[in-house]
């Protein structure tokens, strides 16, 4: 349990613009033509003159989805135009703000997902199973990104050891191996190290096998209650809260159950810089980013107060601290 | 256009763009507009521009030389003190807005992370180039003005390795920048080699009289 004491100058869950007002606004300004103008002075500028660029044409290609709603958090929602406008997401471009620029003509239908390795029981998930072979759930949750960064956004999907228990794994599995899809036709930077970071593609994650079996470790298919838009990883995704950010991969094509601890896209990289584990760790610092403290992406702007401590497994001890009784997490990092 | 329009007109643009878009970046900032986190998109602002601005100083004499130009030698000091107004607003707003104000936590990150190490020299060294940038200074000091301004070529090789350090993977616009830097110094080189030596026979000259 995560107990806050608001600053003073804290947003309170009601002084939040609902969102039908927030596109009604846009709307009207849309209506008064402000789009066109700013459109023909700067198409593509992400940073600057895109005061009534919204994201309208994203939205359009998202659809609503049935799911039982989370209970209330006390951590405020990062506002769902944060969430789907700043996003690691290196295979459409290593900057923040590209993949919801390069991903809108990702094609996630027909998609396919399948599970296989060290089970029983492989099984191929279609584009309609994603959302029709589990009851839908929304998670709120905090996702700490390792570059000392963190959000909070509800989740809509289904728990990993539900899908991984009806693959029926042998006695063999001790990893669960994932990864994204790829396609270079869709996906440039997998293809162009300007934009793709000169990471290797297609990117991979991996969990133990009773990381992934926790009721935490959540495979999302939507957000905000909708279906995920491209740059958060659509159709489906991994979000493992108590971990950095780079853990929870998108666009999933596979997941394997293995033996052995399979390799991952960052610790390849840059093992020195990003371990296996990648528990969120105040006290095991990254070179370049100390991460005893971090920024919460809320609304406001520069001035905003969103500082805070970060919390051992970003908070969620009580549920996954048994997972490493005895690892020296400074080693296992 | 009398040179001296020239000079105004050339001086008026670099007022209007150095300031015109920090304002503006300002602005967005405060105003939450500046995509999904405004307090890195400033930093990042800043710090390019600076450096960009450095980079222009560099290449003024070049340019003057090559193309006798001799009017842009009188921009140098508007863009070095740009250059020094972009890194402190660098500074500032890592301390203000990222560590919101976090002294103790600011001075640890300074000695703990390299590249910020790099990054704070740099910094620190463009704090008295910008004061000694007041003519009354330069005749005051004499020769020592130029050796203390001699080293924005130090200063420059610390920021693009300030720069090429604190990304995560993406090394691209870091290695261009880098290459920019050298390619500048390069066109200096008989300076610098001369610098070099001066340097080498004061130290000589030190150590025999000691």
């Amino acid at each position: 349990m995560l107990i806050k004491i608001p600053k003073k100058s804290q947003l309170l869950e009601n002084q939040v613009t609902d969102e039908r007002v927030y596109t009604e606004r846009r709307q009207l300004l849309k209506s008064l033509g402000y789009i066109g103008a700013t459109g023909l002075l700067a198409p593509y500028t992400a940073n600057a003159i895109n005061w009534f660029d919204d994201k309208e044409s994203m939205r359009s290609s998202q659809t609503k989805l049935d799911y039982q709603q989370a209970q209330a958090s006390t951590d405020k929602l990062t506002p769902e135009q944060k969430v789907t406008s700043h996003n690691n997401f290196y295979e459409f471009g290593a900057q923040k703000h590209q993949p919801a620029e390069l991903a809108q003509s990702f094609k996630v239908t027909p998609w396919q997902l399948v599970i296989n390795g060290e089970v029983e029981q492989p099984i191929t998930l279609d584009y309609d199973d994603l959302f029709k072979r589990f009851t839908l759930e929304e998670r709120i949750y905090r996702l700490r990104c390792v570059e000392a960064w963190s959000m909070v956004i509800p989740w809509v999907g289904f728990s990993l050891a539900e899908l991984i228990k009806q693959a029926k794994p042998l006695s063999k599995a001790k990893y669960v191996a994932f990864e994204t899809l790829y396609d270079p036709s869709q996906m440039p930077g997998q293809t162009s190290r300007r934009l793709g970071g000169g990471i290797q593609y297609p990117y991979k994650e991996g969990l133990r096998l009773d990381e992934a079996m926790n009721p935490l470790s959540f495979l999302s298919v939507g957000l905000y209650g909708k279906t995920l838009p491209p740059q958060n990883g659509a159709p489906i995704r991994l979000v493992v809260p108590w971990k950095y950010g780079f853990k929870s991969i998108k666009s999933i094509v596979s997941i394997t159950l293995t033996e052995k601890m399979p390799p991952t896209t960052w610790n390849i990289l840059a093992p020195h810089e990003y371990g296996f584990y990648a528990n969120v760790n105040p006290d095991v610092a990254h070179p370049r980013w100390s991460q005893a403290r971090e920024r919460r992406i809320t609304s406001g702007g520069l001035f905003a107060q969103n500082r805070i401590d970060t919390q051992i497994f970003n908070g969620y001890g009580d549920e996954v601290a048994h997972l490493y009784k005895n690892m020296d997490l400074t080693k296992f990092y | 256009m009398s040179t001296a329009q020239k000079v105004l007109l050339l001086k008026l643009t670099i007022h209007l763009c150095a300031l015109g878009l920090l304002v503006e970046q300002y602005a967005l900032a405060i105003n939450d507009q500046l995509g999904g986190d405004p307090v890195k998109a400033i930093i990042h602002f800043t710090g390019i521009g600076a450096f960009n601005l450095l980079l222009l100083t560099l290449l003024v004499s070049p340019l003057a030389q090559r193309f006798k130009l001799g009017f842009l030698m009188q921009t140098r000091r508007l863009l070095g003190l740009y250059a020094f107004t972009y890194a402190s607003c660098h500074v500032v707003n890592f301390l203000a807005f990222d560590l919101q104000f976090e002294w103790r936590f600011f001075l640890e990150e300074v000695f703990k992370r390299p590249y910020i190490t790099l990054g704070m020299l740099a910094f620190i060294w463009l704090i008295p180039m910008a004061i000694t940038s007041i003519t009354w200074f330069k005749r005051k000091m004499k020769g020592n003005w130029q050796r203390l301004h001699n080293g924005n070529y130090l200063i420059v090789i610390l920021v693009a390795i300030h720069f090429y350090w604190s990304v995560k993977s993406e090394l691209i616009e870091p290695s261009i920048y880098l290459l920019a830097t050298l390619f500048l110094l390069a066109l200096r080189k008989d300076k610098l080699k001369r610098l070099f030596q001066s340097l080498v026979k004061y130290r000589k000259n030190t150590s025999t009289c000691r």
